[in-house]
């Protein structure tokens, strides 16, 4: 009996430094911030119970739902823009080339650097007016403009700078690929399987579970995307919002205007949100997501 | 048409050369740049530089009024290597405790430990800022690193997790015959077998500290607590007058430590995001 008691002991002991950051950093400020996001609370005086009016307020709020459509038009193009060309240099590096190390590195760096305040510098420059973007048009005789100041354009450029880092779910795709038994290709190949039809019957298939992972991953990733929309609109969300993501709303909110009832309120949003949308793709996955167990 | 062989070959190697160049292309544009006198960067196509010059990095070491670059890298470096250590230390003791000790509660933490893995920070963001402002350490760098103390990083504990449930059982079962406690067992057996594991931490742990703005831009706010990506974005403040080139070249500066990072750890990296999905 003491014997156990010792070992709980010593077990808890382990865990304690998790078990104050879970209760204390974790679980704790959870269950505050629900209840922050029914009050009005502005760090310095008491929060005042308000009801559903964060809620109300948000719905109401038309700079909400601008930074709900550029988060998902940026999610909705991005995600499977990076995940397309993920699986397609994947799919070439695969092909037995010599020097595959290199090359998995050279596409592997942008996505190593990518998330920095100083690669979002440089994509602001050079998708601005005297940018290299516009030098590479002038040739092709097509006049340029500042893309990061137009509001039409100014979205894009930060897809662009989220699907140029596909290279870590490129190496993620190289792991899937390898991980397929050559002896399916070969056992079609004597059924008389072309090269198309083996695509489309064993590397697709085969490669669905890590598909889903790349998919779930990168959405959660792009849903939280902040560092680059704050430094190229240079914290605004603009020009007039297009660079408006729900985190630099959520950012604004709480920490330049200290309505931190209201950036309570989005965040439980964005989790209902990335939990329904996250439960969504789990649920599809039975559809379209082969494993190799016949399922489970 | 069908195109024979060889040809298939070079037109892939030269898709993917090219391609890869084209990838690469910023960021060798901005190495480029941060070489070239300010009066060159926008003027000169091309990317060798015509005429090599430093004068960027001087101009940018000292852009910021009263403090140089230099204090920004201390500052980063400093927090990133607590985080590091931090992480190491408390994560793995935790995996210890979830792989290898048996104790109430243990499959109810362990899920608690699972699901904060796949959480928004945002939802704690709030309640946590309004803690760390009542302790009085808004400014300082112990929001930042605190919380690597206790073990807050989920992802690295399950990643610990993983690997400790492979490391042998039998190799425990002869220490305690040799007299070992689970605290010679953790320190002698499983810390030294799990080094890949640890190591695949301590890489990611300081690359997602480097870059870390959002969380820095919350809590430090006063030039001589700033960090790199901190002093990178006072550049966006200085209106009028070009400072590219200056920040062309700090921004090369601070992309080096991760860089030098990936050369030496480049196989771990690699093997990391493979096995584990971590990101870089």
């Amino acid at each position: 009996m003491r014997h156990i008691r010792k070992n709980t002991i010593t077990a808890y002991l382990f865990l304690l430094p998790w078990l104050i950051g879970f209760f204390g950093l974790v679980l704790g400020p959870m269950v505050s911030s629900l209840y922050l996001s029914f009050t009005e609370y502005d760090l310095l005086t008491a929060p005042e119970w308000v009801g559903l009016q964060n809620f109300i307020e948000m719905f109401q709020d038309s700079n909400f739902w601008q930074s709900v459509r550029v988060t998902l038009g940026f999610v909705l193009i991005g995600v499977p823009g990076q995940l397309f060309f993920a699986l397609f240099i994947a799919l070439l590096l695969n092909k037995g080339l010599k020097g595959i190390g290199l090359y998995r590195t050279v596409y592997y760096i942008p996505s190593l650097l990518g998330g920095s305040v100083a690669i979002a510098l440089l994509w602001k420059n050079i998708f601005g007016f005297e940018g290299i973007v516009n030098d590479f048009l002038a040739i092709l005789g097509i006049e340029g403009r500042s893309w990061v100041s137009h509001p039409d354009y100014a979205l894009y450029t930060l897809i662009i700078l989220a699907v140029w880092q596909f290279g870590a779910s490129m190496v993620i795709f190289l792991a899937g690929l390898k991980q397929i038994p050559g002896e399916l290709y070969d056992a079609s190949a004597v059924d008389g399987a072309g090269k198309f039809s083996q695509f489309k019957s064993i590397t697709i298939p085969m490669l669905t579970p890590v598909i889903l992972f790349n998919l779930v991953i990168e959405l959660i990733k792009a849903l939280q995307v902040f560092t680059p929309a704050y430094i190229v609109s240079e914290g605004t969300g603009g020009p007039s919002g297009s660079t408006l993501f729900y985190t630099l709303l959520l950012y604004q909110k709480g920490f330049s205007y200290f309505e931190m009832g209201y950036a309570s309120a989005m965040a439980w949003i964005l989790v209902l949100v990335l939990a329904t949308l996250t439960a969504l793709i789990f649920f599809s996955s039975k559809y379209w997501v082969h494993y190799e167990n016949g399922g489970s | 048409m069908t195109w024979s062989l060889p040809l298939r070959k070079f037109l892939l190697y030269a898709f993917i050369i090219i391609f890869g160049f084209v990838m690469l292309y910023p960021i060798i544009w901005l190495l480029a740049s941060s070489l070239k006198p300010e009066s060159l960067i926008f003027s000169e196509p091309g990317l060798w530089p015509s005429e090599f010059t430093l004068e960027n990095y001087v101009k940018g070491w000292n852009a910021v009024g009263d403090v140089t670059f230099g204090l920004f890298f201390k500052n980063s470096f400093v927090i990133s290597i607590i985080a590091v250590l931090g992480n190491l230390l408390t994560c793995s003791m935790a995996a210890f405790a979830f792989s290898r000790l048996d104790f109430p509660l243990k499959k109810v933490f362990f899920s608690c430990m699972l699901l904060t893995i796949m959480l928004p920070t945002h939802v704690t963001l709030v309640p946590q800022y309004a803690i760390f402002h009542n302790l009085g350490w808004i400014n300082t760098i112990l929001p930042l690193t605190v919380p690597k103390l206790l073990a807050t990083d989920a992802f690295f504990i399950f990643l610990m997790v993983q690997f400790f449930r492979g490391i042998p059982k039998e190799l425990d079962e002869s220490a305690i015959i040799d007299g070992c406690g689970p605290f010679q067992i953790y320190s002698r057996i499983i810390l030294p077998l799990a080094e890949p594991a640890l190591l695949t931490t301590a890489i990611f742990t300081f690359i997602w500290t480097w870059d870390d703005f959002f969380s820095q831009l919350l809590y430090l706010n006063t030039v001589e607590n700033f960090t790199v990506p901190l002093g990178l974005r006072l550049f966006l403040d200085s209106q009028g007058e070009s400072l590219w080139g200056a920040v062309f070249a700090m921004s090369v500066l601070s992309l080096l430590p991760i860089m030098i990072l990936f050369f030496l750890f480049q196989r771990q990296i690699v093997e990391g995001i493979a096995t584990t999905g971590v990101k870089g």
